[in-house]
């Protein structure tokens, strides 16, 4: 069984969602990096997504693009990506790598996935690579037992949504929004309506990510999904050091909770 | 149905274009987020439908003569040959359209198709502004919003097609993110495009970016080398020996090169920005020095390090200075069709003042560096020789630059 099944059917068990942590790696440094997501996890999340800092984010709002181009500019290489994963592999963690196509298609999508494999990473969050143009990742990915989590959207069409549904493993990335990342006051009344849709495709986890920052939003998205993704929210607290994102991730966490007090 | 069998041969890919997904050989493709996958497939079946339709084509064609001002001159240019080892050159004048440029040609394809799918709001990227401006025009005409995104060093360097957008009625934006400059302002064009994209059409510049974009932009280009390659078998009796065109993202280049893609003899070369010299690693010249790589949607060559991180372009043209290209150009380098070379700022420049000065002609800096190569292929091909420029665009935008290049005026009074 895959870590991220035995992960979910966990949190089932428990009757909750799972709370997953956006950071990118070498962000403010490669060691503080490390420091962050340890707090995440420390927290409460359940799974930590680590964020490939990458010079052309489309999908990613001012906060993460801040981010990115502050761990680019303090020499973040992807060398040290493995060596992010391999930190929080080792104290017990679960990571996946959320990361933009055109680093892992430089790198080559074999090496990637041999070395992120070796790091004990789970598996790879393509926010720009559908599964039409994915090419010999999904096979790869079988190769070396990682997962690839592929997005769903609010304008994905019934086809699509079938389309990634088969594609996808571990679980299945529902942006809450049209939009780019970032905190909002509100996730937004799609993404429940993505998230039912979504399901009439698969039996897979649905997380749901794109603007949660809340224990509240947490609470209100858990209701209705498998994941709640949290990453602006935490990125802006990592300013603050590793006290106030554990702080954040433990509130969240509380969010994720809260459902359980609820029928499902 | 006798009548239905014309339509499916049209229908039919033709050699030169892409297959379903985007492909010219390897390269082109759709690397995009999900959420805007729906809106490029609804533009792909639009302008599927579109091309195929008398009254889309007709009101495109109509559009081009009665206000881009099509057919563009084909001008001999004498003078400025004396400088290009004797050879005779030809200009094509892209720089005499409404707003300046080939511009106009795309947007106006494009916000045409907007009105087709019934999206009331556009939204551009601009380098130099060419594309900014002429989007703007565009949308003024049809009755579009127009948002256009732009780079804040490229705002400062041409300010004046940020007043002309302006006073167009277009929104513009100062990107102040990454470099600054067009690529960062294509990132911002598309953040807004996947918040807005129910009711938004972003109406790409140039012949790069995820399919349908390439193909669509190309097609709507074709018009230039069509028309150049009859205007020039008029005059002359004979195919020219070479094409020359500037490559940025690589739109006017394709539009002439379609024209002559057919006739093998014909050398189709793209002159990219060489900035301050290839050496000095300032520069944006993607062909010549770039590997495969994806940016904006598109696999293609690209400027990038080893890890995949696109690196900052740099030319005295703001319009020519991006890391990517087009990925049907990476498609023509491969096949050999066509070939790439660099120009730097200071030949481009000199090629800028000789034009000036010979034919009484201001090119637009991006335009020099087609010019500068046009010398230097008429000095390998010697006096028989007939070399084809696309002049794509006009300099006024460029005086503020060219003067403080030239040093022709008080710095302290620009």
């Amino acid at each position: 069984m895959s870590e991220l099944r035995a992960m979910f059917e966990h949190t089932r068990a428990e009757n909750r969602a799972a709370l997953v942590g956006y950071l990118p790696a070498g962000y403010p440094d490669v060691e503080a990096s490390k420091d962050l997501l340890a707090a995440t996890i420390d927290g409460g999340a359940d799974l930590v997504e680590v964020g490939v800092p990458y010079s052309d984010p489309v999908l990613d709002g001012p906060t993460i693009q801040t981010a990115a181009d502050a761990a680019l500019k303090a020499g973040f290489r992807l060398k040290h990506l493995f060596e992010v994963v391999e930190s929080v592999s080792a104290r017990g963690g679960r990571a996946v790598v959320m990361t933009y196509w055109n680093p892992v298609h430089r790198y080559g999508v074999d090496a990637f996935a041999r070395d992120l494999d070796a790091a004990g990473g789970l598996g790879l969050i393509t926010p720009d690579l559908t599964p039409d143009a994915a090419g010999d990742w999904p096979s790869i990915a079988e190769r070396y037992g990682l997962d690839r989590i592929f997005l769903v959207a609010p304008s994905s069409s019934e086809e699509r949504l079938h389309l990634t549904a088969r594609a996808a493993t571990g679980f299945i990335y529902a942006t809450a929004v049209m939009g780019v990342t970032g905190a909002r006051e509100s996730v937004g009344a799609g993404a429940a309506e993505l998230v039912r849709r979504t399901r009439t495709h698969t039996d897979l986890p649905i997380g749901v990510g794109l603007g949660v920052r809340s224990r509240e939003q947490a609470a209100e998205v858990a209701g209705f999904a498998d994941a709640v993704i949290v990453g602006s929210a935490l990125v802006t607290k990592a300013a603050g050091g590793t006290a106030a994102v554990r702080a954040l991730a433990g509130e969240l966490a509380e969010g994720v909770r809260v459902v359980s007090a609820q029928p499902s | 149905m006798p009548e239905a069998e014309p339509v499916t041969e049209k229908n039919e890919r033709g050699e030169h274009d892409p297959d379903e997904r985007g492909h010219f050989g390897p390269y082109g493709g759709r690397f995009m987020p999900e959420a805007l996958i729906g809106a490029l497939d609804e533009l792909s079946a639009e302008y599927d439908k579109a091309r195929l339709d008398p009254e889309f084509t007709g009101e495109f064609a109509r559009l081009l003569s009665q206000y881009a001002g099509r057919p563009s001159l084909l001008t001999e240019a004498v003078r400025f040959a004396e400088h290009a080892g004797g050879a005779r050159v030809f200009l094509k004048r892209e720089d005499l359209n409404h707003t300046g440029s080939h511009k106009i040609n795309n947007v106006l394809g494009q916000a045409l198709l907007t009105k087709r799918m019934g999206k009331k709001r556009v939204i551009a990227e601009t380098g130099a502004g060419q594309h900014g401006v002429a989007t703007a025009t565009a949308c003024a005409l049809l009755g579009l919003d127009c948002v256009v995104y732009m780079g804040e060093v490229d705002t400062e360097r041409q300010a004046l097609n940020v007043a002309r957008m302006r006073l167009l009625g277009a929104e513009v934006i100062p990107v102040g993110t990454g470099s600054r400059t067009l690529k960062d302002a294509i990132n911002e064009a598309l953040r807004d495009w996947v918040t807005n994209v129910d009711t938004t059409h972003y109406l790409l510049g140039t012949a790069a970016g995820a399919h349908p974009f390439p193909v669509l932009v190309r097609n709507f280009h074709k018009v230039i080398g069509e028309e150049a390659r009859a205007q020039i078998l008029e005059l002359t009796g004979r195919l020219p020996d070479a094409v020359a065109a500037c490559v940025g993202g690589g739109s006017n280049a394709i539009g002439i090169f379609h024209g002559f893609i057919d006739d093998p003899g014909v050398r189709l070369v793209g002159l990219e920005p060489g900035g301050k010299g290839i050496e000095t690693g300032q520069h944006g010249a993607t062909l010549t020095e770039g590997t495969p790589g994806m940016l904006h949607g598109s696999l293609s060559y690209l400027l990038q390090d080893d890890d995949g991180q696109t690196t900052e372009a740099y030319s005295i043209s703001a319009g020519l200075d991006y890391p990517g290209v087009g990925p049907e150009h990476s498609w023509l380098k491969d096949t050999g069709r066509a070939e790439y070379r660099a120009v730097t700022d200071a030949e481009a420049m000199d090629a800028f003042r000789l034009l000036s000065r010979t034919e009484g002609i201001i090119p637009a800096i991006e335009s020099a560096h087609a010019l500068a190569g046009a010398l230097e292929l008429g000095r390998e091909l010697g006096p028989e020789a007939h070399i084809l420029v696309n002049l794509s665009g006009r300099g006024d935008k460029d005086v503020d630059t060219a003067a403080r290049y030239f040093g022709l005026v008080d710095e302290e009074k620009l």
